[in-house]
C-alpha cells in the first residue's frame, strides 16, 4: 500500500469503527439548485446524520452520471457554479465544522483547467480530505493521485463488479481514505443492488486492503442503506438526495421553501437506516 | 525541436501521443478497455484478419475509391493540379464505413453480441447500422435529439438498416452528449456490448485502431499518385472534426518531409464569434471522453458546444494525433468558415459535377486559397470524404430554396 495521508476521513472511519457502526457519506452537488440552498443543505447535513460529506464538482460532461445528477449539475452550472467557488464553499463551511470529513467528487479536466498543483494547494487549504475523480483510473494516477497523496489529499478509487481479483491490488496499490465499491455496472442512480451480492464484492476488496470500503451507486431508502451498512463501511447516498431537490423545484425551475428540509429529512432516515444496521462480521 | 525518426511510432504503451490520448474512463469500463486494447494487438497481427477486412473493403465498400484528376477546378484555380481522392463513392457515401468495417470484424472477433455507436450528423450511425445489417448483429444508436430532427433522412435508413434510434436529450442535446450516452449504455452492459467509435478519437486503444483502419486512405493515395504521376504528393489537405478521415490519408505520408500536409477545421460563423468547432484553433488541451486532447471549452474546464454548418465537424474535440501532430508542427492546421465552405459547395458542383458533402467543401476552401499561387506541376491531393446528398436541405436553406 502506497503513503496513506492522515485526513479527517482516517479520523472519522476510526471512530466510526469504535462506535461499531457504518457510516452514511451523502453527496449533493455545489451550486445544485442554486449556491445559497447547496449551502444551508450542507451547513445541516451532518447535524441530520452525514457522517462524511462528498461535493460533486459540477462537469457538462459527466459520462458516469445518471439523469438526476446530470441535470445538477446542469443546474449548478448554469447558476455560474465552478470548481473554484466549490473550493469557497468548503472554506466557509469549514468554519463552522472542522471535523466532518469533506470528498470532492467529480470529472478531471476542472482539475486539470484550474492546474493539478495550484488545486491541490487551494483544496488543502479550504479543507478538502479526498477526491473522487471519476475518469482518472489507476492507470492515469500520475496525473492527480500520487501529487494528492504527496499534498496529504486522499485519492479514492472506485472499484466495480467488472473490477477482476487480478486488477484489483493495481486499483489498491495507491488507493487511500477509503475504496469506493461502485455496486452496480451502471450508471449513478439507475439500478439497485442486491445486498449479498455487495456482501462478496466487499470481502474480496477487504481480502486485499485494510482500507475502508464504502458503498455507492443505487441506494436509495432507508432501508438498502440498512441493509448495505450491514455489510460495508459506509454507504453512500446520491442521486435520492438530488430527486428531493429536483422535486421541489417550481416550473421556473427555482427552489421551493421545502428544499432543504425535504433533503435533510431523508438524511435523517438514511441516518437513521444506517445507524440500525447489524454489521455482521464476515471472515474475509 | 529534436527531430524525431519517425512519426509513424504510434502510441506509447500507456495510449499516449505526447501528452494527449490516455485512458480516462471509469473504472468500470476500464477492465473491458484493456479487453479490447489486448484484442486489438492480436488482431492487428493476424493476416487473416486482414484478409477479411480487405475482401469486404474490395468487394463490399467498393474499394480502392478512385484517385481523380479534378481538371476543370484545377483550370479554374490557374496553379496547382488538384486531386481528389474519392471516398464519397464508398458504399454508405462517406469514409466511414472503412472504420466500422474494421471494428465490427473486432467486435465479432471478441464475442460481442450487441453494437452501440453515437452519430452526429448521422453519417456513422449509417455506417454502423449498415455493417450490423450485414454481420446480423442488434445495433443502437445514440443521437442528440436536435440532430435527429435536423437528419431526418440518415434517421430513418438507420431504421431501415435494423437499429435502434435513441434520442439523446441530456446536456445540450447533440454529438457530445450522444457520446456521453453511449458511454452510459457501455457502462451498464460492459459483458456483450462493444462501442463503436465514429472517429479516431475516445480512450486508447480507439484513437490508434480506427487510424489503422481509416490509413487504407492514404496508402492507395501513395500508389495511385505513384502511378499516375510517377511521385508522390506534394500537399495533402483533409477536413477536421474528429479527425479520421484527415488521419487515414496523412498518416502514411507523415514521414515523408517533402509532403506538405495540412488539416482544415470548422470556423462555423468565423473562430472569433465564439461559434466554430476549431477545438486546435480555438480550444486548448483538457480531457474528455477518454482521452487527453484540444478541446473548446471555459476558463472552469466546462466543454462548450461546438457549431458548424457541417454537422459531421461538429464536435468540441479532435482525435488526440492531431494534437500531437500540431504540438510538433508536422501538420498545418487551418480553419474554414461556413460560408468558405458554401461557396466551394457550390464551384465543385458547378466545376466538376460532384456534390460534395459540407465537411470536405472545409478542405476545398483552403484548396481554393493556396493552389492560385502555387506552381503548375504542384500535386494536391484532396481528400473527398462524403457526398452531399445528406447535405442538400441545410444547403436549400441558406441558398433560400424551398424544398
Amino acid at each position: 500500500m502506497s503513503k496513506q495521508p492522515e485526513t479527517r476521513i482516517t479520523r472519522r472511519f476510526a471512530q466510526l469503527r469504535a462506535e461499531g457502526r457504518a457510516g452514511l457519506v451523502t453527496f449533493t452537488t455545489a451550486g445544485d439548485p442554486d449556491t445559497e440552498t447547496s449551502v444551508k443543505i450542507l451547513e445541516g447535513i451532518a447535524e441530520a446524520g452525514a457522517d462524511m460529506i462528498e461535493i460533486g464538482v459540477p462537469f457538462s460532461d459527466p459520462m458516469a452520471d445518471g439523469p438526476a445528477i446530470q441535470a445538477s449539475s446542469l443546474r449548478a452550472i448554469k447558476g455560474g457554479m465552478s470548481l473554484r467557488k466549490t473550493l469557497g464553499i468548503v472554506a466557509e463551511y469549514r468554519k463552522k465544522d472542522d471535523e466532518t470529513p469533506i470528498v470532492l467528487m467529480g470529472y478531471y479536466n476542472p482539475i486539470y483547467i484550474y492546474g493539478v498543483d495550484a488545486f491541490l494547494a487551494d483544496a488543502k487549504k479550504a479543507g478538502v480530505d479526498g477526491l473522487i475523480v471519476v475518469d482518472l483510473p489507476p492507470e492515469e494516477e500520475g496525473e492527480l493521485c500520487l501529487p494528492a497523496l504527496d499534498a496529504g489529499v486522499n485519492f479514492i478509487y472506485l472499484t466495480a463488479p467488472t473490477t477482476t481479483d487480478a486488477r484489483l491490488p493495481r486499483v489498491l496499490e495507491h488507493a487511500s481514505g477509503f475504496v469506493y465499491f461502485v455496486s452496480i455496472t451502471g450508471i449513478t442512480g439507475t439500478r439497485s443492488a442486491q445486498a449479498t451480492d455487495v456482501a462478496g464484492h466487499v470481502a474480496r476488496i477487504k481480502a486485499k486492503t485494510d482500507l475502508p470500503v464504502a458503498v455507492g451507486f443505487g441506494i436509495r431508502t432507508p432501508e438498502q442503506a440498512a441493509e448495505i451498512a450491514g455489510v460495508a463501511d459506509a454507504a453512500v447516498v446520491g442521486s435520492a438526495l438530488v430527486d428531493q431537490i429536483t422535486a421541489n423545484l417550481d416550473d421556473n425551475g427555482k427552489p421551493g421553501p421545502g428544499t432543504v428540509d425535504a433533503v435533510l429529512g431523508l438524511v435523517r432516515s438514511l441516518a437513521e437506516g444506517v445507524r440500525s444496521a447489524k454489521k455482521t462480521e464476515k471472515a474475509s | 525541436m529534436n527531430k524525431l525518426n519517425t512519426f509513424r511510432s504510434g502510441v506509447d504503451e500507456s495510449g499516449h501521443f505526447g501528452i494527449y490520448g490516455g485512458r480516462f474512463v471509469a473504472e468500470t469500463l476500464m477492465p473491458l478497455i484493456l479487453d479490447v486494447e489486448k484484442a486489438w494487438e492480436e488482431a492487428r497481427k493476424d493476416d487473416d484478419f486482414w484478409a477479411e477486412f480487405d475482401y469486404l473493403m474490395k468487394h463490399y465498400v467498393g474499394r480502392p475509391s478512385p484517385l481523380y484528376f479534378a481538371e476543370r477546378l484545377t483550370e479554374h484555380f490557374g496553379g496547382a493540379k488538384v486531386y481528389f481522392k474519392r471516398d464519397e463513392l464508398n458504399h454508405t457515401g462517406a469514409h466511414k464505413i472503412n472504420n466500422t468495417i474494421g471494428q465490427i470484424l473486432l467486435a465479432r472477433r471478441m464475442g460481442k453480441k450487441r453494437i452501440i455507436a453515437e452519430t452526429g450528423a448521422g453519417q456513422h450511425g449509417v455506417a454502423t447500422a449498415t455493417v450490423c445489417a450485414l454481420f446480423g448483429m442488434p445495433c443502437v444508436v445514440y443521437m442528440g435529439e436536435t440532430d435527429v430532427e435536423r437528419q431526418k433522412p440518415n434517421v430513418f435508413r438507420m431504421r431501415l438498416l435494423g437499429a435502434e434510434i435513441v434520442p439523446v436529450t441530456a446536456g445540450t442535446g447533440t454529438l457530445k452528449d450522444a457520446m456521453n450516452e453511449a458511454l452510459r449504455d457501455w457502462v451498464a452492459n460492459v459483458e456483450e456490448t462493444f462501442y463503436i467509435i465514429g472517429t479516431a478519437a475516445g480512450p486508447h486503444p480507439y484513437p490508434v485502431m480506427v487510424r489503422d483502419f481509416q490509413c487504407i486512405i492514404g496508402n492507395e493515395t501513395r500508389e495511385q499518385m505513384q502511378e499516375m504521376e510517377g511521385r508522390l504528393p506534394d500537399t495533402l489537405v483533409a477536413a477536421i472534426g474528429g479527425g479520421s478521415n484527415a488521419i487515414g490519408l496523412f498518416h502514411p505520408f507523415l514521414d515523408d518531409e517533402s509532403v506538405n500536409i495540412i488539416g482544415v477545421e470548422a470556423a462555423g460563423h468565423g473562430i472569433e464569434s465564439g461559434e466554430h468547432c476549431a477545438s486546435l484553433n480555438g480550444g486548448k488541451p483538457g480531457v474528455l471522453h477518454g482521452n487527453r486532447t484540444y478541446l473548446l471549452q471555459d476558463d472552469d474546464g466546462q466543454i462548450k458546444d461546438g457549431y458548424s454548418i457541417s454537422a459531421g465537424l461538429d464536435y468540441p474535440g479532435i482525435g488526440p494525433e492531431h494534437s500531437w501532430l500540431r504540438d510538433i508542427g508536422r501538420v498545418e492546421y487551418v480553419s474554414a468558415t461556413d460560408t468558405d465552405a458554401l461557396e466551394a459547395f457550390k464551384l465543385c458542383t458547378a466545376k466538376e459535377g460532384i456534390i460534395p458533402a459540407l465537411e470536405p467543401c472545409h478542405a476545398l476552401a483552403h484548396v481554393a486559397r493556396i493552389a492560385p499561387d502555387l506552381p503548375k506541376d504542384h500535386l494536391i491531393v484532396m481528400n473527398m470524404c462524403g457526398r452531399g446528398d445528406k447535405d442538400i436541405f441545410a444547403v436549400a436553406e441558406r441558398f433560400g430554396f424551398e424544398m
